[in-house]
């Protein structure tokens, strides 16, 4: 449903994306990874007729974004990294006003309304402003105007950036529950582990380029479901330390890839060995830099 | 479609004038306020010739108020421009301008509202206008088309604002250029140099011809004056807006 071959955006003669391919067929999910100012939010304005591209191919749902930005507006639901929502009114009034918009008469809108706040567990705040929404009402709210009108492909740019853990928690079920659907997704997100709940493919974008695809398994393989980190009194230490454990040197400190207790217990048994003083140590989740590290090379 | 759309985004602008206390009141009663103070603190020293200072300022406290209201399109516009609702409508199948076109017409409503208010108030202290249906009619006329002229000023002043705080700020050119009109004090009252600038200024003739309409004293050249004006100046804001609005929301 999304197919983007050789992508390519500059913004005043700085590459944005350079020949970035996306494919995502129906009904699936694929997570854009990458970190602030990879290039996603510009793939997916590209993607949702905001942006014209300066190369490449972009077809959603079979329509070229340029030739048939109409046909393409028909078939996709947006939902932007900030909420496009109007503050002053209800939760129902911005989803008749939204309806209305899309097209459809002051009945139906009102009638998808209802069905759209009953489904998203916000019948009982519907009547109140949306300024009195917690986050992730709000983000609910938003996600369930895109599907106003039941669009086959969605893209969600960053949907959980600034919720607690609740409220992410919350936009993940429905997400699950689009895909069960039949929507075809692309979400971007800063977060692996968000990327590794929800989609069935990731592409790791970096400074504009797709450095790494594949299941969310695939790619936690190669950086490890953890990260111990280890600091050291000084370089000289890391230096030694380096011989001995295989993960990232970042200033004082090593991060490496484990998995449960027994390979902590080994990194700490190597380090004993070779009589070298740990002075700090932290479990982590493996962050994006921790993958791009792997993934690159440690090029970054 | 842009109609439509127009009309759906108009009714979401008059929901929010009726929800915003802020609104109302600058809507409201400021022009109250203001023709009140008008009417009792400075009009006695104001001399208007042969018509009453009330009769003479109600026409002024009106084109005062309709550019005193079209800072809330401002920074309504502003605020659309800064926050994501914009950029969902244009990834939509709709028409993204009516986000404009539903701000004016939204002004144009709060317009009416406080005329009405200011008119009915007037009428409470003194206020004697002898038009009749026609003469009404007419001033209802030029005073629409300043209006909606007066808002897509104001939309182009939103788009060009940088920040919702920036937009507050260039509103305040709209307020106080109606006030160097003939709108409080009759223009022959000042000095050279400002009076020629406040005959010749186009919110002159609004406020001169809906004053002469409404107490039916002769219009002269005011009404085709105001008419040229604003129509003309329609023209140009009107099609620069939706130049403006395309090239901020294509970045």
């Amino acid at each position: 449903m999304i197919e983007v071959e050789g992508l390519r955006k500059a913004f005043g003669g700085r590459p944005v994306l350079d020949g970035v391919d996306l494919h995502v067929p129906r009904g699936r999910m694929l997570a854009l990874l990458g970190p602030n100012g990879a290039g996603k939010t510009t793939a997916v304005r590209i993607m949702a007729t905001l942006l014209r591209p300066d190369g490449g191919d972009v077809r959603i749902g079979g329509h070229d974004v340029i030739r048939d930005a109409a046909r393409v507006r028909r078939v996709i639901g947006l939902t932007g990294q900030q909420v496009a929502l109007d503050a002053v009114l209800t939760g129902h009034e911005n989803l008749v006003m939204m309806g209305r918009l899309f097209g459809l008469g002051t009945k139906a809108a009102r009638r998808r309304a209802g069905e759209l706040l009953e489904r998203f567990d916000l019948t009982e705040a519907a009547s109140r402003p949306v300024k009195t929404y917690s986050g992730g009402m709000k983000r609910r709210l938003d996600l369930s105007i895109s599907l106003v009108t039941s669009p086959p492909v969605l893209f969600l740019d960053e949907p959980t950036t600034g919720l607690d853990p609740r409220g992410r928690s919350e936009v993940w079920d429905v997400v699950r529950g689009l895909l069960a659907d039949g929507t075809s997704i692309l979400l971007t997100t800063q977060y692996l582990d968000e990327a590794d709940q929800l989609a069935d493919r990731v592409a790791v974008i970096s400074d504009g380029r797709i450095v790494a695809e594949g299941t969310a398994d695939e790619l936690k393989q190669a950086v490890g479901s953890e990260r111990l980190e280890l600091a050291f009194a000084g370089p000289e230490v890391v230096r030694r330390a380096q011989r001995v454990v295989d993960g990232v040197a970042a200033g004082r400190g090593i991060s490496v890839p484990v998995e449960g207790a027994k390979d902590i217990k080994q990194v700490l048994d190597r380090l004993d060995e070779a009589a070298i003083d740990v002075a700090g140590i932290a479990l982590a989740k493996p962050t994006l830099d921790d993958v791009f590290l792997t993934l690159t090379g440690g090029l970054r | 479609m842009i109609a439509t759309d127009s009309l759906v985004l108009s009714g979401r602008t008059v929901r929010h004038i009726l929800r915003n206390p802020d609104q109302a009141m600058t809507a409201v009663f400021l022009p109250v306020a203001l023709m009140l103070m008008f009417r009792f603190v400075f009009g006695g020293a104001i001399d208007t010739g042969s018509t009453s200072y009330i009769d003479y300022v109600v026409a002024g406290i009106i084109a005062i108020s309709i550019t005193f209201n079209s800072t809330a399109t401002v920074v309504g516009v502003a605020q659309d421009m800064t926050e994501g609702v914009v950029e969902r409508f244009r990834s939509m199948p709709m028409s993204a301008v009516a986000v404009l076109t539903g701000h004016v017409a939204g002004a144009v409503a709060r317009n009416l509202l406080s005329m009405l208010v200011m008119i009915a108030v007037g009428l409470g202290i003194g206020f004697r206008p002898v038009a009749g249906v026609l003469g009404w009619l007419a001033a209802l006329g030029i005073l629409l088309l300043f209006m909606i002229a007066i808002s897509w000023l104001a939309a182009i002043l939103g788009l060009l604002a940088k920040s919702v705080e920036g937009a507050g700020g260039l509103g305040m050119v709209l307020v106080f250029v109606p006030y160097l009109s003939s709108a409080f004090v009759p223009p022959e009252t000042m000095v050279n140099g400002l009076r020629q600038f406040c005959e010749h200024q186009p919110v002159t003739p609004v406020v001169d011809s809906v004053r002469a309409l409404l107490l039916d004293l002769p219009v002269g050249s005011s009404a085709w004056l105001a008419l040229a004006w604003w129509a003309g100046i329609l023209a140009v804001t009107a099609p620069m807006a939706g130049v403006l609005f395309r090239r901020r929301t294509r970045r």
